[in-house]
């Protein structure tokens, strides 16, 4: 049924209809929409049974998740940014225990210094967690991303990410088919855990391994993440032929027929690349763009398939690694290595800057100009002169908090105004 | 002059005092029935106070549900000791998930429990006093404070004794750890306002609060079974000695336990809603000197020089518990 939604309230929806037995969430912006909308429905009886658990962090929400979650119940909770991390431990230990939790992150910036608008630094922090990442491209996606999530994490006893970009889609308000009850029911399976705590069958989870069993009980978890490159494909398949639409999957390319150059990017910036491939393929130029929704596992080799014949490769992320680089763009110069395939990779949107289309036009006329050297890291819309100032002015004594020290150059007051 | 006391047991416990007793007042452990919840074969110490407390808690709490139970634990010895994979002790659904969450998990349980309708299975949180006094406070602050349907237990041997004996927020003044050792002018731990649990426990007004000691198993086999006879957030904070840490000797755990509270060092009671409902009264009272010689934690207060003014500060601090939750017998004053 279509309707106008804001994207907190489609997930939540979603969500809800998926039936989940706990929810247990903290407050973080952008997410909190999320689980409000979850509380509201759980109050009111619309849910139940479901057990609402307002917890007192987000360690302890994922925690809670991970008891439910071997007590047999379907669970669901939310978060962004900090709060991911707070749960770090807690996620290394859910994948760990192979418990089928589906969380939602609306992705945001990580301090310092603190910022509350979105970029993929949180998601990108915890890739190594040993949780399936989807990111959505749009609020449409988010919503089946989320219904998907659910049969892809109990098919497989594994947690699941549904990353959905903060306020960028978490805030948007987009015309929505949400999957009524009956549809979701059809799609969604009953839970059946492949683990149960039960004094009928008393178990122990959670026992220590030494090092004659860790390397084969952690690949086992590694092989069971490969597994989703099949499932993901094989479940985004049984959603198109239930609901008649493309959504989700390892990755959607988009007019890159012949491309010889495609751009790759992860989340709801695709939206507005789309927009900008349109644009030079009106002019006759060969460019498309492969939205990435599959992050972890790496679909290594449908990357380089789907990449294969571009002369060169533009990855945009919303996040890198300080001292480093790129994170996707390393991913992807690992997946074409050999191929012959040029990969540029540039660091953008930090922090909720606007991704536009100019911008975007601009970067792509460089790349097919060469105007952009292929190696390295290029940051987009970076004030040079700032940072060279400020690089400099850190030469002398006591240069004082390097955050303030380019707010004042830049004369902005208030987070508002850019 | 009062008329004397009668007592059946000779040695301070009921261990003697079973034979004694009606079939019914008899021990858990006493009995044939006993779940063995927590089995033989682990790896704990000689003389581990937390094994033991953990084997009376869980066999009580599994005798008063029918053996309706499933644990959610920290990691720290008891976790360790008990699960060296394949190999487990644990005879009842058992959990371990990480150090600082086990609350978080149990109240998760409970929640799922809830949402399935299952009113029978009843949820047990165990951690040591590193996982529940400290690392894991936040969590289980959440839960008294939501008043979820747990019981959860500390098994307090007063530091992080898994990693090697280090000071953890339950470790008392003036003891010896691996990081507060016996070195400068304030040897061991430092004196600070101390961070008692119970009393934490207490202001967040849950249904039940209770300390006990492994000193007195019968108590703590009550305790447990009037705890699982109530609903919401349900708190039980064990004194168990630990033999390695504390460099006592592993066949004086019992004995210290007693002496930790005869001599008001560690007050034994019960709390209602925050409120105080009973307290188990010192029936010999004894000098802290008597309980800190037998711990070589405390070696160094008793060498060269003797340091009577820390064990003054020792001895005040059990004469206030003595005051504050009225552990001698009126009469016994009296006389």
């Amino acid at each position: 049924m279509l309707s106008q939604l804001e994207g907190s309230q489609a997930t939540a929806k979603a969500v809800a209809r998926c039936r989940p037995e706990v929810v247990a969430a903290y407050p973080i912006s952008p997410q909190t929409h999320i689980v409000e909308a979850l509380s509201d429905m759980v109050r009111l009886g619309e849910l139940a049974p479901c057990e609402y658990l307002t917890v007192e962090s987000e360690f302890g929400a994922l925690s809670a998740c991970i008891g439910a979650s071997a007590m047999g119940s379907r669970t669901f909770t939310a978060t962004s940014s900090q709060g991911l991390l707070f749960m770090a431990e807690a996620l290394f230990n859910a994948s760990g225990l192979g418990l089928p939790i589906v969380m939602t992150v609306a992705n945001r910036a990580i301090g310092a210094p603190i910022n509350i608008w979105n970029d993929h630094s949180d998601a990108m922090a915890m890739r190594d967690s040993g949780w399936i990442q989807l990111f959505a491209g749009s609020n449409q996606e988010a919503v089946d991303l989320h219904l998907q999530a659910f049969v892809l994490a109990e098919r497989l006893g594994l947690p699941v990410m549904v990353c959905m970009d903060g306020f960028v889609l978490t805030h948007a308000v987009e015309r929505i088919d949400l999957p009524t009850v009956e549809e979701v029911d059809a799609f969604v399976p009953r839970f059946e855990p492949r683990q149960l705590l039960d004094p009928a069958h008393p178990v122990s989870i959670g026992a220590m391994v030494g090092p004659e069993a860790f390397t084969e009980v952690k690949y086992l978890m590694h092989a069971r993440q490969m597994q989703a490159l099949d499932e993901a494909p094989s479940i985004a398949a049984d959603f198109g032929d239930a609901f008649g639409r493309t959504s989700g999957g390892l990755m959607h390319s988009y007019r890159t027929e012949g491309a010889d150059t495609v751009v790759l990017a992860l989340g709801s910036q695709v939206g507005t690349i789309e927009v900008v491939v349109d644009d030079l393929r009106e002019e006759g130029h060969a460019v498309g763009v492969v939205e990435l929704v599959c992050f972890r596992p790496w679909p290594e080799t449908e990357v380089r398939r789907a990449l294969a014949g571009a002369e060169r490769v533009l990855v945009i992320e919303r996040a890198f690694a300080p001292g480093a680089g790129g994170i996707l763009a390393a991913d992807v110069r690992l997946a074409l290595a050999g191929t012959g395939t040029e990969v540029f990779g540039v660091v953008a949107g930090l922090g909720g800057r606007p991704v536009t289309r100019s911008a975007i036009r601009e970067l792509v006329d460089d790349v097919r100009a060469g105007r952009l050297a292929p190696e390295g890291t290029h940051f987009l819309g970076l004030r040079t002169d700032v940072v060279e100032h400020q690089l400099r002015r850190a030469d002398g004594p006591r240069p004082g908090p390097h955050a303030e020290s380019v707010l004042a150059e830049l004369g902005i007051v208030g987070s508002g105004s850019h | 002059m009062p008329a004397q006391q009668v007592k059946l047991y000779q040695i301070g416990t009921f261990a003697v005092g079973n034979r004694l007793l009606d079939a019914e007042q008899r021990t858990v452990q006493a009995r044939m029935d006993r779940s063995n919840s927590l089995t033989s074969g682990h790896r704990a110490c000689r003389g581990c106070g937390e094994a033991l407390g953990a084997r009376y808690v869980l066999d009580a709490a599994m005798r008063a549900t029918g053996g309706q139970i499933v644990a959610a634990n920290a990691t720290g010895c008891l976790e360790v000791f008990s699960t060296p994979y394949p190999e487990t002790s644990w005879q009842l659904p058992w959990l371990h998930s990480l150090f600082g969450n086990s609350p978080a998990v149990a109240s998760g349980m409970a929640a799922a429990l809830r949402a399935q309708g299952r009113r029978d299975v009843r949820v047990v949180g165990q951690a040591g006093d590193g996982g529940a006094v400290d690392i894991g406070l936040g969590c289980l602050s959440g839960m008294f404070e939501r008043d979820d349907d747990v019981l959860f237990v500390c098994y307090d041997n007063e530091g992080y004794m898994n990693t090697g004996v280090q000071r953890s927020g339950a470790t008392p003044p003036g003891a010896r750890t691996a990081t507060t050792r016996p070195l400068g002018a304030q040897p061991g731990n430092a004196f600070g306002q101390g961070k008692s649990l119970p009393l934490i426990a207490m202001a967040h007004e849950i249904p039940y609060v209770a300390t006990a000691t492994v000193a007195d198993l019968h108590d703590l086999e009550a305790k447990v079974e009037h705890a699982m006879t109530l609903h919401g957030a349900r708190y039980l904070h064990v004194l168990v000695p630990c033999p390695l840490g504390w460099g006592s000797a592993s066949e004086d755990t019992v004995r210290v336990a007693r002496l930790a509270k005869e001599t008001g060092i560690f007050p034994v009671f019960e709390a209602e809603h925050g409120e105080l409902t009973s307290v188990s009264r010192i029936r010999q009272r004894r000098p802290v000197e008597d309980y800190l010689i037998l711990q070589s934690r405390f070696a160094h207060l008793f060498g060269e020089p003797r340091r009577d003014d820390i064990i003054a500060r020792i001895q005040q601090q059990a004469d206030r518990n003595i005051e504050r939750f009225g552990l001698l017998d009126p009469r016994a004053q009296e006389a």
